[in-house]
């Protein structure tokens, strides 16, 4: 019994025994990512699934070039992705400057709070596509309309997020700025605003994913041009290869920036998590 | 020479319902002048941390007035620094931009305030330590930071919650006497709660005991354990010395016959 207490090594040098969920997962995440590459292959190439269903990588790939190259749906698989991004970064940066103020002021003052928050619960659960119709009625079938019904997406997380992140902030720390003689425009600017910092992250990353699924809504109506309406093209006319190549495009683009935001995340807030 | 006045303050925190309102000060005054270290003991309860809240201004009187000087207190100001029990540091500033923070509020220019924070810090004891981020810190060292931050602003009086509440037996003892050192020089009028009834003979001045329901000072003692500390030296010699422990046995008398009073069955059999 002692000796099988006195084998077994509790942790690896240096590491603190017990801390759940310790250690790098990269490579077994690569390892999966693999795996199912190599079942793709397998099941397309043997032949077990029709490519109507599901096209062969190869198939995938071919299709890509052509896209590059050719196009598809009348545009080159650049200007798809183009008018597709240019749409939701818009709509991100037009987040940005007004939800997160506007999330600040609804934590800092009741009437803002009290003007901003039935309009953002209300509206935050309906799915886009259901007030779609109405942004096409108001608004009309140009640009500005798609821009806006992902906008309308992306702020709701992005000011519940700032306006949860003005409570990080803790009552000791306005005191104590104010004993240093910090007028209340001073605490908000200088205290709250830098507290709340960490979870406006956290809402940039949720409303980022959220102007993602979007596009495709976005797209549906009027549009001639963007990854969604690619798509959406693609599956009328039952072109498999050119949904899974457009699914695999909008994936990229959204992992990487998401990546980006929690890489500046960690260069521009080292004390999240930590005080 | 600056005068702090605490006249006839009562405070009443409104329950749900009327009978379930709770006095927490009743009838306090207090002098304080600049060179005066008042510390505050006292069972739970007795109001130590909301008459400190009064004097900083984060709360306002149901009754009676506190004046500095010649104005009446009714906000925080930066004349009355506060140092917290949790050091309530910015995370994001490094030890001498929180330093000299309050300076860069009022908009002094980089060169001062940073001369003026390189100072303090070195009274603090941590030259070494000004591009350290604040959780890279030991909790002492936090609180020093926080003392640092507080003497920059050149407050009149500085407040103090309990700042050792949370270090261990050693730092604590290390930061009283740099504390003491700091008094001595600056000569401001300085306010200490705690719930050591050492800490607060070694420190004191002026002693006030409060006594709960409702919180009032029941007991004022003249000390003069710190001036002795700061000509002699030795803060073992003076803690172990007959009188220090005669007077530590009198006024433990005072807190645990309150909390037994209270009914707080932690001391029941103290």
């Amino acid at each position: 019994m002692l000796e099988r207490v006195n084998r077994t090594r509790s942790v690896r040098p240096g590491k603190i025994f017990g801390a759940p969920g310790d250690g790098n997962s990269g490579f077994i995440s690569l390892l999966t990512a693999l795996v199912l590459v190599a079942l793709w292959f397998l099941v397309t190439e043997s032949g077990w699934v029709k490519p109507l269903f599901l096209p062969s990588p190869l198939a995938v790939w071919d299709k890509f070039m052509l896209a590059l190259t050719e196009g598809v749906s009348n545009s080159t698989l650049t200007q798809h992705t183009l008018a597709s991004l240019t749409r939701v970064f818009g709509a991100f940066l037009l987040a940005l400057v007004t939800a997160v103020p506007i999330g600040i002021l609804m934590g800092v003052n009741r009437i803002v709070r009290g003007l901003f928050d039935p309009i953002i619960e209300f509206y935050r659960p309906l799915p886009p596509l259901a007030y779609l119709p109405l942004v096409i009625i108001w608004l009309g079938i140009g640009e500005f309309p798609k821009v806006f019904l992902i906008y309308l997406a992306i702020f709701a997380p992005m000011a519940i997020a700032a306006r949860a992140g003005v409570r990080s902030v803790s009552t000791e720390q306005i005191h104590a700025a104010y004993a240093m003689g910090a007028t209340r425009g001073q605490v908000i600017g200088q205290v709250i605003m830098k507290a709340a910092l960490p979870e406006i992250f956290t809402g940039m990353r949720i409303g980022i994913g959220v102007g993602w699924t979007t596009l495709v809504a976005a797209e549906m109506v009027a549009a001639n041009r963007g990854l969604g309406f690619m798509v959406l093209n693609a599956a009328e006319n039952l072109e498999s290869d050119t949904v899974i190549m457009g699914i695999f495009i909008i994936g990229i683009f959204a992992f990487a920036f998401d990546l980006l935001i929690r890489y500046l995340e960690k260069v521009l807030i080292p004390w999240k998590g930590r005080i | 020479m600056e005068t702090l006045s605490v006249r006839n303050i009562s405070l009443t925190y409104p329950g749900l319902y009327s009978d379930q309102a709770v006095i927490a000060l009743k009838g306090v005054n207090l002098t304080i002048r600049s060179g005066d270290f008042v510390v505050a003991l006292g069972a739970s309860g007795c109001g130590k941390t909301t008459l400190l809240n009064l004097m900083a201004g984060f709360m306002a009187p149901s009754e009676g007035d506190i004046t500095l000087g010649n104005h009446q207190v009714i906000g925080p100001g930066a004349e009355r620094g506060v140092v917290f029990q949790k050091h309530a540091l910015l995370p994001w500033l490094n030890v001498i931009e929180n330093t000299e923070f309050g300076l860069k509020l009022r908009g002094v220019d980089k060169a001062t305030r940073r001369e003026l924070a390189t100072r303090n810090l070195a009274l603090v004891g941590l030259q070494d330590f000004h591009r350290h981020m604040i959780y890279h810190l030991s909790g002492g060292m936090q609180q020093r930071v926080g003392i640092a931050r507080a003497l920059t602003c050149d407050p009149a009086m500085l407040l103090m919650d309990e700042p050792m509440a949370a270090l261990d037996a050693l730092t604590r003892e290390t930061i009283q006497e740099l504390l003491l050192k700091v008094w001595q020089l600056t000569n401001k009028m300085f306010f200490f709660i705690t719930h050591s009834v050492e800490e607060a003979l070694f420190l004191g001045s002026r002693l006030i005991v409060m006594s709960p329901r409702p919180g009032r000072i029941t007991h004022t003692y003249e000390l003069d354990f710190n001036r002795r500390f700061l000509a002699e030296g030795n803060a073992r010699a003076i803690k172990s010395s007959p009188e220090f422990i005669r007077m530590r046995e009198e006024v433990l008398g005072i807190i645990y016959g309150d909390e037994r009073e209270s009914g707080n069955p932690e001391v029941a059999h103290a």
